[in-house]
């Protein structure tokens, strides 16, 4: 793993942004768990003027409170604590491993048959593909709680919808490019939906509000369009 | 019983704001909170309030609010035309009032305005504020601007015995000395198109709102990175594939794809929030020395602010025959 540190850039009177890489636009899943594991680090040291750590693909956002310290030591105890030498990935010990029911198909998933058609595969075989992935939420952005899920077959790949639909149901699970992803919330929305989970994804007053943490590993597990609804009823509205 | 506020008329985007939410970045969640915090934190000082407590914000039109208790208001920001029961309203200082009816009316030489209100707005704490997330739809007043017919509680706080309203003669204006039409300081990225930025005038698109400050003018080109997506905060300025930038506010999402001009600093950002549709403005790049040193120039001059207002407050506030 490329361990040379990450540039340092102002994001804002109150924020660092760490950079990993090159700036390459391709998704690294190394270097994205590079940015967990430092997000883990710092986390577990949260010193009392840190308000927000928010990682990406391939950077970390490090808002801190300046009315309590300036901004370049704050920069300097970030790279200093970054460059403890840690024998232990963070990461390894936080990642929880979330198993999210999704129907596929028909009225929940209406893109899978067009999406199926343009890469070449049945509706059914898509769903498996799509199901049989391991995932890891790269980053939480979009909207409160919406998971992108690097580790995204190539080969299910999809461009996302020339005109953006202006409502995509709670709980559609989509692919947009090279990523897949889950509405938590109707919203309008351009990615491919392949189908919906019946779990509620952002809830703000549930501590953590969200379903999935950054970092977690999400395996996707197909259901029938029954217990979706059975699940339905269960989820709080 | 907790005393009652009644929307008559909402105005045009009326929310409940604190200083914000922080801490759930990571999750999506937005900072939110008021546009001007240090508006906030000056109506809550001048009504009693902790500096955090709930307050209103107006924009571009106030809204009618019916009170059946005694309140004490402050009204900060931009002018805003203020009547209670016929009685013309002044900003900036602490305003008893009996029960009654408040009209707010349109915002003046700018855009928005906070409305502070003894005891705060009760709503409840969503993710430890009671900020409005406008997209997110919950916080604030359910999630949502308000509208005509809703009602709100206050918080617990000295309810004024008076019959009329009770106005100092003194007031407090922040910005008494300040140059609306000076540029808007930004910190350059390395994108090529950052100093560009800096070269005309740009004007406010009628289609800005609180998560961010859309500019047209002629457009930039950016680097066309290929756009992984990255951290953005408020102050971030954005430049969409159509070359018009975007200056992300207090309701900014927390990634973003797009290229990265810059941001612009802490001790301008308010001032963004005055702009109303079609107002136009031009940047200046500084270093983040200057950011730094505008933003403890801020600080001091906010003290002193507080420091002289500490007697004639203090002498308000005890004249007040409230009662708990």
């Amino acid at each position: 793993m490329n361990r040379r540190a990450p540039d340092v850039l102002a994001l804002a009177d109150d924020a660092w942004l760490l950079r990993y890489g090159d700036g390459d636009s391709e998704i690294d899943d190394a270097l994205n768990a590079r940015v967990h594991a430092d997000a883990a680090r710092l986390r577990a040291a949260a010193p009392a003027w840190l308000r927000d750590l928010v990682p990406a693909y391939a950077s970390l956002a490090v808002f801190f409170d300046t009315a309590a310290i300036d901004a370049v030591p704050a920069r300097d105890w970030l790279l200093a604590c970054l460059d403890a030498d840690e024998a232990t990935d963070a990461r390894v010990a936080t990642a929880r491993e979330i198993e999210i029911p999704v129907v596929y198909g028909g009225e929940h998933g209406p893109d899978l048959d067009s999406a199926a058609a343009e890469l070449g595969l049945t509706p059914q075989t898509l769903a498996e593909r799509h199901a049989a992935g391991r995932y890891t939420v790269a980053m939480i952005g979009f909207a409160p709680g919406f998971p992108y899920l690097s580790g995204l077959d190539p080969a299910l790949a999809l461009p996302r919808l020339a005109t953006p639909r202006t409502q995509v149901a709670a709980g559609s699970v989509a692919i947009g490019g090279a990523q897949t992803g889950i509405y938590p919330r109707a919203s309008p929305g351009g990615w491919r939906i392949l189908g919906r989970t019946p779990l509620t994804l952002f809830d703000p007053q549930r501590d953590p509000p969200t379903a999935l943490l950054p970092g977690d590993r999400v395996r996707f597990v197909a259901i029938d369009a029954a217990q979706f609804a059975r699940l339905s009823q269960l989820a709080p509205a | 019983m907790s005393r009652q506020v009644q929307v008559l008329a909402p105005g045009l985007l009326t929310t409940v704001q604190d200083l914000g939410r922080d801490g759930w970045r990571h999750l999506g969640v937005a900072r939110a909170g008021a546009l001007d915090p240090d508006a906030a934190r000056l109506g809550n000082r001048l009504v009693g309030n902790d500096a955090g407590a709930a307050v209103l914000e107006l924009t571009l039109h106030g809204p009618t609010l019916c009170f059946d208790a005694p309140v004490r208001i402050a009204l900060i920001g931009r002018s805003v035309a203020a009547r209670f029961d016929g009685v013309a309203l002044p900003m900036g200082r602490p305003i008893e009032l009996p029960a009654g009816t408040l009209s707010l009316g349109a915002v003046r030489y700018g855009a928005r305005a906070w409305l502070a209100i003894g005891g705060g707005i009760a709503v409840p704490q969503v993710l430890g504020s009671r900020s409005t997330d406008l997209r997110g739809g919950f916080g604030g007043h359910e999630g949502r601007a308000l509208r005509a017919g809703d009602t709100f509680a206050l918080g617990a706080a000295a309810s004024p015995a008076i019959d009329a309203p009770r106005i100092p003669a003194w007031w407090a204006d922040p910005g008494f000395d300040e140059n609306r039409d000076a540029p808007v300081r930004y910190l350059p990225s390395a994108d090529p198109a950052a100093s560009a930025l800096a070269r005309q005038s740009w004007q406010v698109s009628a289609a800005s709102n609180r998560q961010g400050l859309r500019l047209r003018g002629v457009a930039l080109k950016g680097e066309r990175r290929g756009g992984l997506s990255e951290p953005v905060a408020p102050g971030t300025l954005q430049l969409p594939p159509d070359g018009q930038p975007i200056v992300l506010l207090a309701d900014a999402q927390t990634v973003g794809g797009y290229p990265r001009l810059g941001h612009v600093i802490a001790a301008d950002l308010p001032r963004l929030a005055q702009l109303p549709p079609h107002a136009s403005l031009r940047f200046q790049a500084c270093s983040v020395e200057e950011a730094q040193a505008c933003a403890i120039e801020t600080r001091v001059r906010l003290q002193r602010l507080y420091l002289a207002l500490e007697r004639p407050l203090a002498r308000f506030l005890a004249a007040s025959a409230g009662v708990a």
